[in-house]
């Protein structure tokens, strides 16, 4: 009897914290859900009188479009620059042998958890401004891929160590060259190494909002991240179609880079270095 | 770039020492032209800054004005002013609550939670609640504080409208909790993971046995469970703080306010070095910041060792 009692206790309070759960992350959420689809949105979460108005309004906005042109900008940049400089040095590091290169790794990984955007932003920004990099894309790219590479070199030379040498020893026997066994037989082979580093790139600079926001002065070349930063702070009411829509069209890539790589390597994000 | 090219590599099969290790015939002179490119990035834009920080503490660099093109030196006035300002007194303790309450116990306790909870659940259940909880993560920065924003909304948001105190606004009342509340809610999700893979490492008939022998929830968790996760919570706990320590995104939310409640550390070096363009002052701080991160990260690589070290014994 007392058996059965204390079960029935135990499911109910099982069901209400998994509700309480569901509730808490889902109420920010619903927002987002709604709002976009909504003829007239309010700033409260509710089922909305179906329209696709919003989005053209979103078209129109001269901003909007622009700045999300400018995330792939500077995304593609930074994951391009991560993964040429990452994957040539690991691959050196991992095949060569120089003498304390596993202190020189476990070093830069250090620094670079310590280092942050947030902790260095003042000589960062001086940097920048000292190079003639404030309001270059350019410059964020840099002190980003900077930041970025050493965990990039870290997981590129894991992935290397794992992979035999015996393919490049049989295209060597064979005649090639150095470069043509890199290019025709190390890329492929660590193919599914590259890619989870470009996508891990893309994440981070993709939601990233301090560098652009610290070093990047004209609207015209900020990135989404900052530009919806700029339409809820600034002029008055905010704009609740525009918001939502915006909202909307910038986070859905998160998500289906997210869905992509759990269901291609079955692994998750994990959080590495949050600059 | 074309890498200077080395004689070994070019001229057939290399020395035997290097046969095992040097599979491609890179040889040491391409190997280190394939390494300059990132270590130079990271020399110049990672290392670099923070030790420029070490001379820019110590001069009087402002953003505009006669400092701002002949900065002078200062000597150690920076870090005198920044550990005798009130504002930087209340900053780190708000830090504190921030890290503590938001990532310490919040993310922690409600990811473990979380985990324990859907440790032998399969299906839909599931997969929704991880899939919410992984959203509030992967969502970019300024979208979610957005969100939160709407949320809070003193005429319209939608906690007013459910708890039914229309006119309550919490971002200006209770800040601090705003962005604690917030904080968990955005970062359970590694946490729910780490504590999520654990638990699965524990031998099922350990929980078992404890199932039969009658014992409650709790003492389950404290004889069977806890011993075996006990090296990924030390570990698990200073990366979140390392990372809450290193947030902004409460700028995106309260920006400081009002009157600076809720300016933790990352937006007190942002508003004073930036905001009032005391570059040599917020320089002061960022290196102070740097210091914590690196006591952190020291930590954390100690209680590695040690949990290595304990799992070659074991």
């Amino acid at each position: 009897m007392n058996e059965t009692v204390r079960e029935v206790l135990r499911r109910i309070g099982l069901a209400t914290f998994v509700s309480a759960v569901l509730g808490f992350f889902s109420l920010p959420l619903l927002w987002l859900a709604f709002a976009p689809f909504d003829a007239d949105p309010g700033i409260s979460a509710s089922l909305p009188e179906f329209t696709l108005h919003n989005f053209q309004l979103l078209m129109d906005n001269p901003y909007a479009l622009a700045s999300l042109r400018n995330s792939v900008l500077l995304a593609v940049g930074t994951a391009a620059l991560v993964v040429t400089a990452a994957a040539l040095a690991a691959y050196a590091l991992s095949r060569v042998r120089v003498p304390g290169r596993d202190a020189l790794l476990y070093v830069l990984l250090l620094l670079s958890s310590i280092i942050t955007g947030t902790a260095a932003m003042v000589p960062i920004f001086l940097l920048a401004f000292n190079l003639h990099l404030v309001d270059s894309r350019l410059g964020v790219i840099l002190v980003l891929t900077g930041g970025l590479l050493p965990a990039a070199i870290f997981l590129l030379k894991d992935f290397t160590d794992a992979t035999p040498t015996s393919y490049e020893e049989a295209a060597r026997v064979f005649g090639a060259s150095p470069l043509q066994i890199l290019r025709h037989v190390v890329v492929p082979v660590i193919r599914p190494g590259l890619a989870t580093v470009t996508v891990w790139t893309v994440a981070q600079v993709w939601g990233d909002f301090l560098m652009p926001f610290l070093l990047l002065r004209d609207p015209d070349k900020a990135p989404a991240s900052v530009i919806m930063y700029t339409f809820y702070t600034e002029g008055g009411q905010p704009d609740l179609p525009l918001i939502s829509t915006f909202s909307l069209l910038y986070s859905l890539p998160v998500v289906l880079m997210y869905l992509f790589v759990s269901r291609r390597y079955g692994f998750r994000f994990h959080g590495g270095i949050k600059r | 770039m074309a890498p200077p090219t080395s004689p070994r590599a070019d001229l057939g099969p290399p020395a035997p020492r290097d046969a095992g290790d040097d599979a491609a015939g890179l040889g040491r002179g391409r190997a280190a032209a394939f390494v300059a490119p990132a270590l130079v990035l990271i020399a110049v834009f990672l290392v670099f800054p923070a030790l420029w920080t070490l001379y820019l503490g110590t001069t009087d660099y402002r953003l505009t004005g006669i400092a701002a093109s002949d900065p002078k030196f200062v000597g150690a006035d920076n870090y005198g002013d920044v550990l005798g300002d009130g504002d930087f007194h209340r900053s780190l303790w708000l830090t504190l609550q921030f890290v503590v309450g938001s990532a310490v116990l919040g993310q922690t306790v409600l990811g473990f939670a979380i985990a324990w909870v859907m440790r032998d659940r399969r299906g839909l259940l599931r997969r929704l609640v991880e899939g919410l909880v992984l959203l509030a993560w992967i969502l970019p920065g300024s979208v979610i504080a957005f969100l939160w924003i709407a949320l809070l909304d003193r005429d319209g948001g939608t906690l007013n409208a459910l708890l039914g105190t229309p006119g309550t606004a919490w971002l200006l009342d209770h800040p601090m909790a705003c962005i604690v509340v917030f904080n968990i809610w955005r970062g359970t999700a590694f946490s729910m993971m780490l504590y999520g893979a654990a638990i699965g490492n524990v031998p099922p008939s350990h929980l078992e046995t404890a199932r039969l022998a009658g014992a409650s929830t709790w003492q389950t968790l404290r004889d069977a469970v806890l011993p075996r996760i006990r090296g990924h919570v030390l570990t698990s706990l200073l990366l979140v703080s390392l990372w809450t320590f290193n947030d902004f995104t409460p700028f995106l939310i309260t920006a400081g306010g009002p009157d600076g409640r809720s300016e933790i550390m990352s937006v007190y070096v942002y508003r004073t070095a930036l905001g009032d363009g005391r570059l040599g002052f917020g320089a002061a701080i960022s290196l102070i910041m740097i210091l914590i991160n690196l006591v952190i990260a020291l930590l954390y690589l100690r209680a590695l060792r040690d949990r290595s070290r304990k799992a070659a014994v074991a």
